[in-house]
């Protein structure tokens, strides 16, 4: 036995994702993205309601 | 290009691991939306009421994190769980049992959100806030879901702690503190989970039976559960009407929780008076299906006593 045949004996066949994973997938990235895009808006929101009148306190 | 390059489309495939079938809406419902509404809405009585102003987008942010923090910890209970959902009617169609998403999938999505929700509250609303939600987090998961939940009959009962901590936290959220006032809401609630548990378990039993998970009907029998089921629900009633003998709410309330306590002591009397069988069922279901309600009216009154000011809850200093 050669080594190539060796090192193919213990090959593992990598696990396939269907399609139907695939879009999946993409569904929830696509939620995480949003909900990321969703909390950063809620930060900035946040931060100028606490800010107050302060917000146009600054020197020009 | 040697002929070991692949595709990103076929990279894409191989990468992947197990798991991954899960959809956005699967993680959804692994924050246990049914349960997060009535979070919500007790969460919300308590930021109302309290007294002290609150913008309004600081209080959305509130509700939002104290809707998340519990929505993290029924996903984490889900994964805890899995074991037991797997076989019972009840919880055999929720994502990790049916097999769409993993048990690790369900411990980072609820440990991520976990943080994520203490972590926000603590730096948008207050730490007061934040620390209460992460206790109820703690208590939900460790306390009531890996401790007493297979432990012992009583598990509810303790555990049910867990489910009335919302309000505490939405007064907290607009005081910074607590009072006595957020303590009775929390004791109505905490009131209220035995029967209303006890009535899902009486006729859900041959479930927890199987799964071995030591609820009252299981453990002490049905009649005993039916006795059980009566006695915490005649100190229910007293318990709702606290907040009037207290001062905070007015005669609207008291008038009218008194006549739902009436017909809760009702259904509990006619639980109690039942047989085993389908007549025990029935009532069962019945005042399970009552407790919602009630629960949901009970806060609403004070809502909506605050609303026409009647309501006067003015912070009664704990010491």
């Amino acid at each position: 036995m050669t080594d190539e045949d060796e090192s193919k004996r213990h090959e593992v066949a990598p696990p396939v994702w269907t399609d139907e994973q695939l879009k999946r997938r993409r569904q929830r990235n696509l939620a995480i993205a949003w909900t990321l895009a969703g909390l950063m808006l809620l930060f900035f929101i946040v931060t100028i309601v606490k800010l107050g009148g302060n917000v146009a306190n600054r020197p020009i | 290009m040697s002929d070991r390059a692949i595709s990103k489309q076929e990279f894409d495939r191989r990468v992947l691991h197990e798991g991954g079938m899960g959809s956005a809406r699967d993680f959804f419902a692994l924050l246990k939306p049914r349960v997060m509404s009535l979070v919500i809405f007790t969460a919300f009585v308590g930021l109302v009421v309290a007294p002290g102003a609150i913008h309004p987008v600081i209080a959305f942010t509130a509700l939002l994190c104290i809707a998340v923090g519990a929505g993290a910890s029924g996903a984490l209970n889900m994964w805890y769980d899995a074991d037991i959902d797997a076989k019972m009617a009840r919880t055999a169609g929720r994502p990790i049992p049916q097999g769409r998403v993993t048990p690790g999938e369900a411990a980072g999505f609820g440990s991520i959100l976990s943080v994520f929700s203490v972590m926000t509250m603590g730096v948008l609303v207050n730490w007061v806030a934040a620390s209460l939600l992460a206790f109820t987090i703690f208590f939900y998961l460790v306390v009531y879901t890996m401790w007493l939940k297979r432990s012992t009959s009583q598990n509810i009962v303790i555990g049910g702690a867990a489910g009335a901590f919302p309000p505490m936290i939405g007064w907290a959220a607009v005081t910074s503190s607590l009072a006595i006032e957020p303590l009775v809401l929390f004791l109505i609630i905490f009131m209220w989970t035995p029967p209303h548990f006890w009535a899902l378990a009486l006729y859900r039993s041959d479930d927890y039976e199987k799964v071995g998970v030591p609820m009252l009907p299981v453990v002490a029998g049905e009649a005993e559960t039916r006795r059980q089921i009566l006695i915490y629900s005649l100190l229910l009633v007293p318990v709702t009407l606290l907040p009037a003998a207290l001062g905070f709410a007015g005669p609207l309330y008291a008038g009218a929780t008194a006549a739902l306590g009436a017909g809760f002591l009702w259904l509990a009397f006619g639980l109690w008076r039942s047989r085993r069988g389908a007549a025990q069922d029935k009532a069962a279901k019945r005042l399970f299906g009552y407790s919602i309600l009630y629960l949901f009216l009970v806060f609403s009154l004070l809502l909506a006593e605050k609303a026409f000011g009647i309501a006067a809850f003015s912070a009664i200093p704990l010491l």
